[in-house]
């Protein structure tokens, strides 16, 4: 079963620096790192102390809300630091590879068991970090049945990476993953794809493929869910990622979470961008430097897309939801007169002496500069030429600020997601911190009505 | 690299004291800040807050020149020295530099303070709170010039702009918390504080009120009529200016209000670079068209008759308000304040409609003021929080309802 879903709202940000569809194996990490704040809203019980040895897929530390929970180490090896922060909050727990993986077994799953038997095992395994759920956009809860699930198949964000390319071959672990995680739902598992792409996730049988067009954000799951089954107040979807799906289904085919993952290195700091074929956690200098970015450059690396990433420094490490690192200039210089001159070489929704509309094609090279500075809202009806939910995006924004709870809930705070509210972000010209504002709102939701 | 380091170098000597705020808003006029993006998107769109100002900006200016050449042009015209345009908008009657020479010197200082007052106070409160400097009043400053009359004494202007400075804006907390436009505070507050100097028929000509006074000292020079259009018409005198004159703007009026041409210009221009809103453009148009053609109707029932105090507006041609007074400069550049307009884009089509329609209600029922697009505007501005609430409220019951569907 297919249907059409056609965006119009929205915005094509087109950057120099597109991964070139070549895979290369990225230089094995040394070291690799695991940061609990990567699932966000959980608090860590650490059970790998420093010391310790662990296989890939060994449980370094559980959710504190229920032991059932687990998290899990992306390779074997010795926790060699946790890096703890204020309060002994842990920030951060380092392994150190062996040069031999081993995996822990947990068997060929049947995927013919009931739900209750699948949530065991994936959340035994690690392997329920990887399904989110909305409201709030945190690791779904435990004990949470979803009234439906959302795969996004269909990269829309800049220089996003292509998963038709990186997801190709997986078809039987896609289909595991589906056949097993579509037991818990009656309201169905869907699934976006490009309306002209040629996805592997396009022949999946047991879901129900959306064929999607239209500028970003087209490809983010929250634009799939209001188009096919708005979250109401009481319901929880489920999100995940479908790079994820390819480590959940071969954990139940196989037995072995195997944190391998395809990702892209772009931005127009790269002098190549590419793909490389990597782990979860791994450091991104051993795939930065080597045809990549300039050792001693300005540059801002980013851990996910440009728009909603994650910034981190060149010693830092892929984090565990995302399949790119971006690299773009740092844009920390002034520019003379850069609130009047006519601007050619940079991106923009309206047409005050910015040029981008003249051409939709180019490719621009954006740095990580404001372009302004901060003020409060002034300007309407900009967001909403980018914005295509079903919600008032500046209206939201401002409940948010003044921490209505009622008012939030009402205007639609349950559907959204910090993504969601990326562009509105991009296009704002009074620079507020749109992703910021909306997880804090999350943040509070969860906390006072939970 | 010099003045750019040095300037840097002050920025960040100055950086978290009081002074902050007044160094920034000088040194940001000259560089954009090297700040970058924080957490959330890491590129940003090219436009910010100073690129939206100065775009409303640009779009005044050619009626800030208009109102200099208007300016000299009905000062030589009423006292005879010159003949009447015409040939068209580029009429060599109008476009001479006497009569440009005359409005820059009378309308430069009048720019001059509403920007010195108007920033001087930004500044003051940009320092005692400890915000940015906002670039609000850059289009506020830009607007005041237009919207008063040529002989308005200096002195009521910087009462004005202090006025409608703090309390139309800064005790909300600045651009983007107001509730009324501060152009239109400024000049509401000018007209109820010196009711006799901003109507009637004298103060609207360079000269105009100089003469009168000299008549009344003995002088027997001829008076100087410097009466407009609506003051006209809103006492059922004859007008003899023909519809080309008051499209073209060579017409007595506020300084910048008089072009329609190049008030629609600039609306274009403000629509086209998506600054401005078309829909509430459109829907004040609309709103104003429909009013005035009901009285139109009404006239033509029979029920008002030339002895009525309404009938020389009344009677006027429905579409020809839009050329007359004030209107469509407000329409163009003030209903559209997107702080203090509809911010729902549905809202604004109400808010557009029922400021044209409120207008020439007002222009027609008030002979004593006969300018209605402020009072309209104003008005609006109260309602348009409540408009949006209601609009919104839509978005929320739908919202409930499928949450109903759905567990019925």
């Amino acid at each position: 079963m297919s249907k059409d879903i056609k965006i119009k709202k929205g915005l094509d940000i087109k950057l120099i620096g597109e991964a070139e569809q070549t895979l290369e194996n990225a230089v094995i990490s040394n070291f690799y790192s695991i940061r609990p704040e990567d699932f966000h809203s959980i608090i860590p019980k650490l059970i790998a102390k420093e010391g310790a040895r662990v296989k890939a897929g060994e449980t370094l530390f559980y959710n504190k809300d229920n032991e059932a929970m687990k998290f899990v180490s992306p390779v074997s090896g010795e926790v060699t630091e946790v890096q703890r922060g204020p309060r002994r909050r842990i920030d951060a727990i380092k392994i150190t590879a062996d040069k031999e993986q081993t995996y822990v077994d947990h068997g060929k799953f049947d995927l013919n068991a009931d739900a209750e038997k699948t949530r065991a095992h994936l959340l035994a395994s690690g392997c329920w970090a990887f399904i989110k759920q909305r409201p709030y956009d945190v690791v779904a809860k435990a004990d949470s049945t979803p009234k439906a699930i959302f795969v996004s198949g269909y990269a829309s964000a800049p220089l996003a990476a292509d998963l038709d390319y990186t997801l190709a071959g997986k078809e039987a672990e896609l289909q595991a993953a589906v056949d097993a995680l579509s037991k818990f739902t009656d309201g169905g598992f869907h699934i976006s794809v490009g309306k002209n792409s040629n996805s592997p996730l396009a022949g999946l049988q047991n879901a129900t493929i959306h064929k999607v067009s239209g500028p970003h954000p087209s490809g983010n799951v929250g634009t799939l869910i209001s188009q096919v089954d708005p979250i109401n107040k009481g319901e929880t979807v489920w999100t995940i990622n479908a790079q994820d799906l390819v480590i959940i289904g071969e954990l139940l085919l196989t037995g072995r979470f195997n944190a391998e993952r395809v990702i892209a290195l772009a931005g127009s700091s790269v002098k190549k961008p590419r793909y490389f074929k990597t782990k979860i956690g791994s450091e991104i200098a051993t795939m930065v430097y080597d045809n990549g970015v300039e050792r001693d450059g300005n540059d801002r690396f980013i851990s996910g897309n440009v728009l909603s990433g994650k910034r981190v420094q060149p010693d830092g490490y892929l984090d565990y939801y995302s399949n790119i690192i971006s690299v773009i200039p740092e844009g920390n210089d002034y520019e003379l007169f850069g609130w009047n001159k006519p601007v050619f070489d940079k991106v923009s929704n309206t047409r005050a002496l910015t040029f981008s509309w003249l051409t939709p094609n180019k490719k621009y090279d954006l740095s990580s500069n404001m372009n302004g500075e901060h003020r409060n809202f002034v300007l309407t009806g900009n967001y909403e030429q980018v914005f295509p939910l079903d919600i008032y995006p500046m209206q939201i924004l401002k409940s948010c600020l003044y921490k209505d709870l009622d008012e939030m809930e009402a205007l639609g705070m349950y559907e959204v997601a910090p993504e969601d509210f990326a562009l509105t972000e991009f296009v704002c010209v009074s620079k507020q911190p749109h992703q910021q504002i909306i997880r804090a709102g999350l943040d509070l939701m969860l906390e006072e009505i939970g | 690299m010099g003045l750019k380091q040095n300037l840097h170098n002050i920025r960040e000597k100055y950086r978290g004291t009081k002074m902050a705020p007044a160094f920034n808003a000088l040194h940001t006029f000259l560089y954009t800040p090297n700040d970058t993006a924080h957490g959330g998107t890491h590129i940003k769109a090219a436009d910010d807050l100073k690129r939206t100002m100065n775009t409303v900006i640009m779009a005044l200016v050619p009626c800030l020149i208009f109102g200099m050449f208007n300016a000299g042009y009905q000062h030589y015209l009423a006292v005879g020295e010159i003949e009447a345009v015409t040939s068209g908008f580029f009429s060599s009657e109008f476009w001479t530099l006497q009569n440009f020479s005359l409005g820059f010197w009378k309308i430069l200082p009048i720019l001059l303070i509403s920007y010195g007052v108007g920033l001087g106070i930004e500044f003051l409160f940009a320092v005692i709170k400890g915000h940015e400097v906002e670039e609000g009043y850059l289009v506020t400053g830009m607007l005041v010039p237009l919207i008063v009359p040529i002989d308005i004494p200096l002195w009521m202007l910087v009462v004005a702009v202090a006025f409608g400075v703090v309390i139309g804006k800064e005790v909300f907390g600045g651009t983007g918390m107001n509730i009324l436009n501060p152009a239109l505070t400024i000049r509401a507050f000018l007209f109820f504080a010196y009711p006799t100097w901003m109507s009637g028929d004298k103060v609207w000509v360079e000269g105009a009120t100089e003469r009168a006074k000299e008549i009344i000292a003995g002088s027997n020079a001829d008076a100087i009529s410097g009466e407009t259009i609506l003051g006209g018409l809103a006492q059922s005198h004859p007008i003899d200016y023909s519809v080309a004159d008051m499209f073209f703007g060579f017409i007595p009026g506020s300084i910048g209000e008089t072009s329609t041409l190049l008030i629609l210009l600039g609306g274009l221009f403000l629509i086209f670079t998506k600054i401005g809103s078309w829909r509430i453009m459109l829907s004040s148009v609309i709103g104003a068209l429909v009013m005035g053609y009901i009285f139109n109707l009404v006239v033509a029932a029979g029920w008002i008759t030339e002895t009525s105090n309404f009938y020389g507006l009344m009677n006027t041609e429905f579409w020809h308000h839009l050329l007359i007074g004030g209107m469509a400069f407000g329409i163009v550049y003030m209903a559209t304040d997107p702080v203090t307009a509809s911010q729902t884009n549905k809202g604004k089509w109400i808010y557009g409609f029922l400021i044209g329609f409120i207008s020439i209600m007002i222009r027609v029922f008030n002979p004593a003021y006969p300018e209605g697009v402020m009072l309209a505007i104003l008005l609006m501005n109260v309602f348009a929080p409540t408009i949006d609430h209601y609009v919104v409220q839509g978005n929320v019951k739908r919202r409930l309802k499928r949450g109903k569907l759905k567990t019925a």
